[in-house]
């Protein structure tokens, strides 16, 4: 197996071969959680900070749980507000807390490309847990490890991503990731919220979601915030729910084994209707289960027993 | 106090001269221009295989003084424009106070007659405040030394105001320069909106964000009948409506940063808040678009729009970064290396649009041109010199400049203002070759 990134700053800069890598290392890992003992000593005495700037649920304690169940010291640190506001600076902060010997820094936070920022003059391993609008990698490798466990491939399936795509980060690593393994990825929203040049990344564009959804493999809901409905990117929820929402009606005319995702949290009977989203279809808890099996992937491939040389 | 300029080719297609001429300063103004001036009594400068050319003029500066002086000064900025070969330079009115009055204008004068090694213009606010709401009294501005109006860094959103103000300059007989952007289109966007926009997941700011701007500014010109002069230029978009409205000749002069012309969105991919500046780095298609507009005549100034910050401003997160590049000491040397050796343009369409254009536009009857009796600021330029850009070397106060570590072909090498070597700083007087 052949892993020699530094950083998981985003899926963009990962190879084929990496993802898959990723993906095997967590098939190993994934029984481990299900032991009675759910721990075992890969990571001990690595130091791991978890460096959350938005405010985060899943994500942040998937990751706090992953290197756990590796063994490794991990420290949370949450702060909602931008650091900039309270007179310290980001790089402040981080390399006072690199300072305390750290191992590796998981970073969320809502300007886009501030891993790579961090990267830039941090020693640790900086991995990507959200940034802006740009990537949420663990999140694509998760979603592409329950689509494989579903379907056993990723090659050739027709997966539709449906709601607010520009401000995706969700979205933007699903395409990197999909695309690279050989699926063919539909991008669904309101023309505001889905321009057409984001084709460019690698994925058809359809504003209408009654004609994408047709034979899809995977449709995988986003939330929509209200938000953006104030800056007139569709007229109302009641509207978008018209045009966009996961309905039965919908849903029955995908492919019979299609299975239904959402990176949470949802909004039931918003983008999705509360008897899809608990029905057999959806596999939205597999994908939380998932998720703590591809962080203590990554975490074990970055930080793992031996040196070796990286190559960013 | 007399400088005799020896040996040197001059270029200044205003004057129409194109030859190795001598040049006599006497009294801060161009005595003498003749093949052979001889005299012993002199300060000399050899300028034997150098271009000398009527001193450069940048007519979009943001010095940060009153108010922001950990970015620059008034000395050190008109410093960065000596040693980046300028002789004057006009600076913006957005400064903590903003040059809304004629306190401020006057702050900006009197300081830079102290302080400053190039000549100083001030540009004063066309809107108290930059607010874009009520008018400045222009006429006691004016008096008190400004050259012209603008709330560059704010447009100005309001028509109606744009509309008084363009009626009352033209009373006053002044001109407004506006940047040309719709804040609700721009909608805090921090980059150009297109594929690397959607790529790296950066608020995206439209072409058109300029365009309809542009478009509102022309026609407002045309029936008003007042010139606008267009800050900063990036679309083409925007040469189109500008390629147009000066086909039916309407008022309209506009201007282009080298980093407009010679740096492209692709590079963003990098995150680098060297690179954030409004309007944004566009498209490779826009670059070529504007080299084009030079090359045509449609576009008239090459400016720098020089915005100086601290490296602890730009050092942090991309959104949180402030816009602008410093550019005082790279403008010359990216046009002469991406343009004149190219031989896309001429040397003396580069002298055109750094030094008669800008004279012309901001009505400085004595500058750029070299000619009896105008005033002697000069500049010398060597076309063969190599350089490698280096911000840490800059006489700027801050180094936000993108082109660090290009290696560039031509330079300028001396900068003479009112008949006074600014650049190099000289530790004994120059001498003719032994």
């Amino acid at each position: 197996m052949s892993f020699n990134k530094k950083h998981l700053l985003g899926i963009q800069h990962l190879t084929k071969s990496e993802i898959l890598t990723i993906l095997n290392t967590a098939e190993s890992l994934k029984e481990i959680s299900r032991r009675e003992v759910k721990k075992v000593p890969a990571l001990r005495g690595k130091t791991i900070i978890n460096l959350f700037f938005e405010p985060s649920t899943r994500t942040r304690s998937s990751f706090e749980l992953a290197a756990k169940r590796l063994s490794a010291d991990i420290s949370s640190f949450s702060k909602t507000t931008s650091s900039t506001v309270k007179g310290e600076t980001l790089k402040d902060t981080v390399l006072n807390l690199e300072a305390m010997q750290t191992d590796a820094i998981i970073i969320r936070h809502s300007a886009s490309g501030t891993p790579h920022f961090l990267s830039t003059f941090c020693q640790s391993h900086i991995i990507n847990a959200g940034d802006g609008t740009h990537e949420h990698p663990t999140q694509a490798l998760l979603d592409a490890f329950t689509i494989k466990e579903e379907k056993k491939r990723l090659k050739g399936l027709k997966v539709v991503i449906v709601g607010d795509i520009l401000h995706s980060r969700v979205a933007r690593s699903n395409v990197f990731l999909l695309n690279k393994m050989g699926a063919k990825v539909v991008l669904v929203g309101p023309p505001g919220l889905v321009p057409l040049e984001m084709a460019h990344l690698g994925a058809k564009i359809d504003h209408n979601m009654d004609r994408a959804v047709k034979n899809a493999d995977v449709i995988m809901m986003l939330r929509i915030q209200l938000e953006r409905q104030q800056k007139n990117y569709f007229p109302s929820i009641r509207e978008y729910r018209h045009l966009y929402s996961l309905t039965p009606k919908r849903f029955e005319t995908a492919h019979k084994n299609a299975i239904i995702m959402h990176p949470g949290p949802i909004n039931r009977d918003v983008e999705i209707s509360t008897q899809l989203a608990d029905s057999i279809k959806s596999v939205i808890l597999k994908q939380v289960e998932n998720g703590i099996a591809v962080r203590m992937a990554v975490l074990y491939l970055l930080l793992g027993g031996k040196e070796r040389d990286f190559t960013d | 106090m007399t400088l005799l300029i020896k040996n040197g080719h001059v270029k200044d297609p205003c004057s129409k001269l194109d030859k190795k001429l001598d040049i006599l300063i006497k009294n801060n103004k161009i005595a003498e221009i003749k093949e052979k001036i001889e005299g012993e009594d002199h300060q000399i400068v050899d300028a034997s295989g150098m271009i000398i050319t009527p001193g450069l003029i940048d007519m979009h500066v943001h010095l940060r003084d009153p108010g922001q002086e950990h970015k620059e000064t008034i000395e050190t900025g008109s410093k960065a424009a000596a040693a980046g070969g300028f002789t004057s330079i006009a600076c913006m009115p957005n400064t903590f106070p903003v040059n809304d009055n004629s306190g401020v204008t006057k702050y900006i004068i009197s300081k830079a007659k102290k302080s400053a090694s190039v000549n100083i213009f001030p540009i004063a606010a066309l809107s108290m405040g930059q607010k874009g709401e009520l008018l400045t009294e222009m006429a006691d501005l004016i008096d008190s030394g400004a050259i012209a109006f603008s709330d560059d860094g704010m447009p100005v959103s309001n028509s109606q105001l744009m509309r008084r103000g363009l009626e009352y300059a033209k009373r006053v007989g002044t001109l407004i320069i506006d940047h040309c952007e719709d804040l609700d289109l721009s909608s805090n966007g921090v980059m150009n909106e297109g594929h690397y926009s959607y790529l790296l997941g950066l608020q995206g700011i439209p072409d058109y964000s300029e365009d309809v701007m542009v478009a509102r500014n022309i026609i407002l010109a045309e029936k008003i009948n007042a010139p606008i002069h267009l800050a900063h230029i990036s679309t083409q978009g925007s040469v189109e409506l500008i390629k147009s409205a000066k086909n039916k000749g309407i008022p309209i002069t506009s201007e282009v940063t080298p980093h407009h012309l010679f740096l492209d969105d692709s590079l963003l991919t990098s995150y680098s808040t060297d690179l954030k500046v409004n309007p944004p780095i566009r498209t490779k298609q826009d670059n070529q678009s504007l080299i084009k507009a030079v090359k045509q005549g449609i576009i008239d100034v090459f400016a720098t729009d020089h915005a100086p910050h601290s490296p602890d401003e730009k050092n942090v997160e991309f959104n949180e970064a402030p816009f602008g590049i410093n550019g005082l000491e790279t403008a010359v040397s990216l046009i002469l290396d991406n343009l004149v050796n190219k031989k896309i343009i001429s040397l003396n369409r580069l002298v055109e649009m750094f030094s008669c254009n800008p004279a012309k536009i901001l009505g400085l009857d004595s500058k750029g041109k070299i000619k009896i009796g105008a005033d002697a600021d000069l500049t010398i330029i060597d076309t063969e010199k190599k350089i490698t850009v280096d911000v840490k070397k800059f006489q700027s106060k801050s180094q936000n400049n993108p082109f660090h570590n290009w290696k560039l072909k031509g330079a300028p090498v001396m900068t003479i203002v009112s008949g006074k070597v600014v650049y190099p700083s000289l530790k004994k007087p120059y001498s003719p070759k032994k």
